[in-house]
């Protein structure tokens, strides 16, 4: 079996600051998202459980200028392989544009059995890629997998929908989203740190998967992106545990939201 | 005349976005659908018109059953086109979020995903969503023919509504069975919970260190007459049910006071409680990004606030 995990890698965004409601990204470092290590492992324990199977990571390098590095991460926690795709197109792209180049990279690498996705990215959350993806390559989705399975060609998938939990099946090839309660991504050892340097890592150009700029131009305009400005009162209560209690209350019920 | 059309899984939510969305076709010059699927759409249609739907397109076709995803952005796909829609607005449920990119996908459409506002500016709409993991909002406007937002549920009010309003239309759907199979639904552990009615919230995240400390909060919200809430790492962890969930794919509570504990401040969770009148964060992190949402900051453990807090209460 082959599984392709596309995963996101973002600035680090506890490193990034704000200054007048502006974002400083300047000298903040990329990392591969949170979520995304999650869809990685839930591919590796899938390759473990099924066994004879591949585990392809791909990217969107999107302005990482060291997505080669950052990658070794995926490939250090076990993933077989790593693809690249790397053009300054893409990083102005959004989600429709980056879903497409996507979907010519899987084509380009000959398609998967299972396309594994974090439910949304890090940074932005959007959880669109999953179900563009399926989309353009007319296969079945299943979003928010908590638990997988894989077995007689079929993929079984648990997830929470309000206050049931859903027992989904899907023929193969799919695709799926995953949540972090699905698994505890693994750290990488010090030993398969080094053997990810030996790993095949491929780099593609969009002309490489078919795509021109125009076809991944951006079709949404970012009109501000700014920090909000905070409504709140920001008062920082000091003293013993007991002290801060008392006066809590007190500031409460002055603010009429406690009763007296 | 281009067209405005809605649709939600959760009736409650499809409300809001019918009574919003006939303001914001009122401002554009446009007219305003809604789209009610699946078994009980005859019934939500009726509501959907009185909450200012001008047509409700009703789906009934057998394979909208069980709502897949793939099936239900098929259908909304046919019926924006019968509608003449230009805006496609979707609730940002669990279901909602999955089918914004499936549809957007067939309409050729960008989207705005988890929207928490969108308004009129100019001749277009507009909306906004956490960037950045919730350190900055963006403010988008799609550009391309049909724009798709799907907006978080309780991000607009409902309004007086006028009985009998909305002519029912049948869409001429062609649908084919899910490739996704539901096999079966099991029940969540936990009882049930209306986090949405809270007048008053006590939220607790990772500062908690293991389920067995979960009584000192439970202490603190019977002395405060509160519900407990809590982050999405107690729910992955099981340690309590996701309608407890505050946040992105959780609840998004309006209470009087909003009270965390032990919680940093992700925006998963700092989107769900912004509305909140008062909002109290207790984090013994004092550069935990919480206090910057916060009217009062306790720096401190929760393991001494909290028992502290209980017995103050009590003793009031």
């Amino acid at each position: 079996m082959k599984i392709i995990v596309p995963v996101k890698t973002n600035p680090d965004l506890q490193m990034i600051r704000i200054k007048n409601r502006e974002p400083i990204l300047e000298a903040v470092p990329y990392k591969v998202g949170d979520l995304d290590k999650n869809s990685v492992e839930a591919a590796l324990q899938l390759q473990a459980a099924v066994g004879d199977t591949q585990v392809v990571a791909l990217t969107i390098a999107e302005g990482n200028r060291k997505i080669k590095d950052t990658m070794k991460e995926v490939l250090a926690m076990g993933a077989d392989e790593a693809y690249i795709l790397s053009d300054d197109a893409l990083t102005a792209a959004d989600q429709a544009g980056k879903a497409l180049a996507l979907a010519k990279a899987i084509e380009k690498i000959g398609g998967a059995d299972l396309i594994v996705f974090a439910e949304g990215s890090t940074d932005n959350y959007s959880g669109q890629m999953g179900p563009r993806v399926a989309e353009l390559l007319a296969l079945p989705e299943i979003g928010y997998a908590k638990k997988l399975t894989v077995a007689d060609g079929k993929l079984t998938a648990e997830r929470g929908m309000g206050d049931l939990i859903e027992v989904l099946e899907s023929s193969l090839p799919a695709v799926v989203t995953v949540t972090s309660e699905i698994n505890e991504p693994r750290i990488p050892t010090l030993m398969n740190i080094m053997k990810a340097g030996k790993k095949p890592t491929t780099e593609w150009t969009l002309g490489d998967v078919g795509l021109d700029a125009a076809a991944v131009a951006p079709q949404k305009a970012v009109l501000s992106n700014l920090a909000e400005e905070q409504q709140r009162k920001n008062v920082m209560i000091e003293g013993s545990a007991e002290e801060q209690c008392a006066a809590l209350i007190d500031a409460l019920i002055k603010d009429g939201v406690l009763e007296a | 005349m281009a067209d405005i059309l809605v649709y939600s899984d959760l009736l409650t939510n499809a409300k809001e976005l019918a009574y919003a969305g006939k303001g914001f076709a009122a401002a554009l010059g446009m007219g305003i659908s809604a789209a009610a699927l699946g078994p009980n759409a005859d019934a939500d249609a009726a509501e959907l018109g009185a909450y200012g739907a001008d047509r409700v397109f009703v789906g009934k076709d057998p394979a909208l059953e069980g709502l897949q995803t793939d099936v239900v952005a098929e259908a909304l796909a046919q019926i924006a086109k019968e509608a003449g829609a230009e805006y496609v607005i979707i609730g940002s449920t669990r279901r909602g979020k999955e089918l914004a990119g499936r549809l957007a996908q067939k309409l050729g459409a960008a989207a705005v995903t988890d929207a928490g506002s969108v308004v009129v500016e100019g001749s277009d709409l507009v909306a906004s969503h956490f960037s950045y993991g919730g350190a900055t909002v963006a403010k988008e406007k799609v550009n391309t023919p049909i724009k798709v937002f799907a907006v978080m549920p309780k991000t607009f009010e409902v309004g007086d509504v006028v009985a009998g309003a909305g002519t029912v239309v049948t869409p001429s759907l062609s649908l084919t069975p899910s490739a996704v199979k539901l096999v079966e639904t099991k029940p969540k552990e936990g009882a049930a919970v209306n986090l949405d009615a809270a007048d008053r919230l006590v939220c607790i995240g990772r500062g908690l260190a293991k389920k067995e400390d979960l009584p000192m909060v439970e202490s603190l919200c019977a002395a405060l007459g509160a519900e407990m809430g809590c982050t999405k790492s107690l729910c992955d962890w099981e340690w309590l049910s996701e309608n407890r969930l505050v946040g992105l794919s959780g609840t998004k509570a309006k209470p009087t006071l909003y009270l965390s504990c032990g919680i940093s401040g992700q925006v998963q969770h700092t989107v769900g409680i912004g509305t909140s009148k008062i909002i109290v964060a207790i984090n013994k992190d004092d550069k935990a990004p919480i206090f910057a949402f916060a009217d009062y900051g306790l720096v401190g453990d929760i393991y001494a606030v909290v028992p502290a807090l209980t017995e103050a209460l009590k003793k009031k």
